[in-house]
């Protein structure tokens, strides 16, 4: 379906790398993510993928489509939702969509199925001007105008940056009910746990891909035993483990702190000691599964 | 414990839509205070309110020891804040920014130029010290606000989504610079989107449409609705919103 090849994109004169060689294909129906921190390069990757940016070097072809030579007939299959808001403020929702679908040759109508379901939720508001909406309003009816043209692929530029968990939730559930109509779905997050909800994600930082793999075979290639560790006193506990001889990190993760050690016969029982020797009560150690946002942590660790 | 923020009954009204919805909460000193809820619910309103950069419509506020309606001025001047993004003059160096911010809470040539040096160190950014702000990564920048807003020693110290996009690293990074504050007895009221981040408070409130529905340590929280973690704690309440779009 989309094939990079690749791809690297400087500013200023080649002085800020946004991009370095990036390879990536994906799939017909895929639900592929790209987590990564700001100023990553995502941004700069979905612009050239929606022909709106010319890479320096490398091809992306969207079904066989240059995003440079055949800009007109990707624009005709994409579907863009920009991180910045960028619907007409000062049109009303209606007028907003019926826009879109004119612009695309359609009309709402003929689409109307592919949106209903996130349609209805904003039509109570539907004569309202674009700029007087909430947030969580204009993200729906920023989806609704990428969709309205019924396109192969939609690209989704850090939907639920600065949205709150609950709203975050809801936005994952519409994203499903999009895979499963057959759409391609490329979506861009700074939040590690949307992770898991992708088919298949590549990890960026500073332009380079650290890794791309479904979830779980991202989760594998951890190859380090991790240990959640909770003691009464968590800033003291940060403070010591900094000192465990064979410590490689020790990062917070809620309530507990992640640690590995470079050392790899380290178990709990070595741990539990060590703490106790520090006088620490209410020792919890216990040795659990990484999750994508520790994996991301080692992978740029290493890449540095 | 000593209060340095106490509200009693806070209402604030933007024509008829009850934005603060008789508020009624205390903060201690030294507190790292978790100010949580969805979008819409009401913080960034009760925040402006409490920086002193907005009236309430009713109820009886005191902010580092000054009434809200009489002494924004000195409130102000005991206070830091740090807004989510584009806090720092771009077009500034690192050292002018740091020397800008502290010239404006009226500290002395002499003292701005021993805390931008020690601040800087701390951060490791000496080598960046002449390069300006817009060079540098999201990151740096958000550590580098943050150290500035509490350059004069505030009482309280206001983030609003100070790591919003950070990466994970640089993240955990921030909540260090948090605790060492929070160690050196300044009183951090913090708001976030990362629950994770909810776990590090030793207090958190969750408003809901405009008025506060939940109020505790994480710990008390997550036994109270019988959550594994503060995500749970925080999805239960915010479904309860009436507000829903």
């Amino acid at each position: 379906m989309v094939k990079i090849e690749n791809i690297t994109k400087t500013y200023e004169k080649g002085k800020v790398k946004a991009l370095t060689n990036i390879n990536l294909s994906i799939e017909k129906g895929e639900l592929f993510g790209l987590i990564g921190p700001d100023g990553a390069g995502k941004t700069s990757l979905f612009r050239i993928l929606t022909s709106l940016l010319i890479p320096d070097s490398g091809i992306v072809k969207i079904m066989n489509f240059d995003v440079v030579k055949d800009y007109k007939e990707i624009r005709k299959i994409t579907g863009y939702m920009p991180g910045k808001f960028s619907l007409y403020q000062d049109l009303s929702v209606e007028e907003n969509l019926n826009f879109f679908a004119s612009v695309f040759g359609t009309t709402v109508k003929e689409n109307y199925s592919l949106i209903e379901d996130i349609y209805v939720q904003i039509e109570p508001f539907k004569k309202r001007l674009a700029g007087k909406l909430s947030g969580g309003m204009k993200q729906k009816l920023a989806l609704s105008c990428a969709l309205i043209h019924k396109p192969e692929i939609l690209v989704l530029d850090e939907p639920t940056t600065g949205v709150d968990a609950v709203s975050r939730k809801e936005f994952w559930e519409m994203l499903k009910k999009l895979k499963s109509e057959g759409i391609t779905i490329l979506v861009s997050t700074p939040y590690m746990d949307e992770a898991s909800l992708c088919d298949r994600i590549a990890l960026i930082q500073n332009g380079e891909i650290l890794s791309v793999d479904k979830p779980l075979n991202i989760i594998n290639q951890f190859n380090k035993k991790l240990f959640a560790i909770r003691t009464s006193n968590m800033y003291q506990l940060m403070q010591d483990l900094k000192q465990f001889g064979s410590l490689n990190t020790a990062f917070l993760f809620g309530q507990v702190v992640h640690f590995t050690s470079k050392n790899k016969n380290t178990n709990s029982e070595e741990i539990r000691f060590f703490l106790k020797e520090n006088n620490h009560s209410d020792i919890f150690i216990k040795e659990i599964v990484p999750s994508i946002e520790d994996c991301f942590m080692e992978f740029a660790k290493n890449e540095k | 414990m000593e209060k340095v923020i106490i509200v009693k009954n806070l209402v604030k009204k933007f024509e008829d839509f009850v934005a603060n919805d008789n508020l009624t909460f205390d903060v201690y000193k030294g507190e790292i205070f978790g100010f949580l809820g969805a979008n819409g619910a009401g913080k960034t309103t009760a925040m402006k309110i409490l920086c002193a950069l907005s009236q309430p419509t009713s109820g009886e506020l005191n902010v580092a020891g000054f009434d809200v309606y009489t002494q924004q001025d000195k409130i102000k001047a005991n206070i830091g804040y740090m807004s989510q993004r584009f806090s720092l003059y771009e077009d500034l160096t690192v050292f002018e920014n740091i020397q800008f911010y502290a010239g404006i809470y009226g500290l002395s040539n002499k003292i701005i130029k021993e805390r931008a040096e020690n601040l800087i160190k701390k951060l490791e950014m000496v080598e960046m010290k002449n390069k300006l702000v817009s060079s540098l990564p999201l990151g740096w920048r958000q550590k580098l606000s943050f150290s500035i807003a509490i350059i004069h020693k505030p009482q309280i110290v206001f983030l609003d989504e100070p790591t919003g996009g950070v990466d994970p690293i640089t993240r955990r990074q921030f909540w260090d610079l948090i605790y060492d504050a929070a160690n050196d007895g300044i009183t951090i009221f913090v708001t976030t989107h990362y629950m994770d981040e909810a776990e590090y408070c030793n207090r958190v409130s969750i408003m809901v449409d405009g008025r506060i529905e939940a109020l505790d340590t994480p710990q008390n929280l997550k036994k109270q609705f019988n959550a594994e973690d503060m995500n749970e704690v925080f999805i239960q309440l915010a479904r309860k919103s009436k507000n829903k779009e």
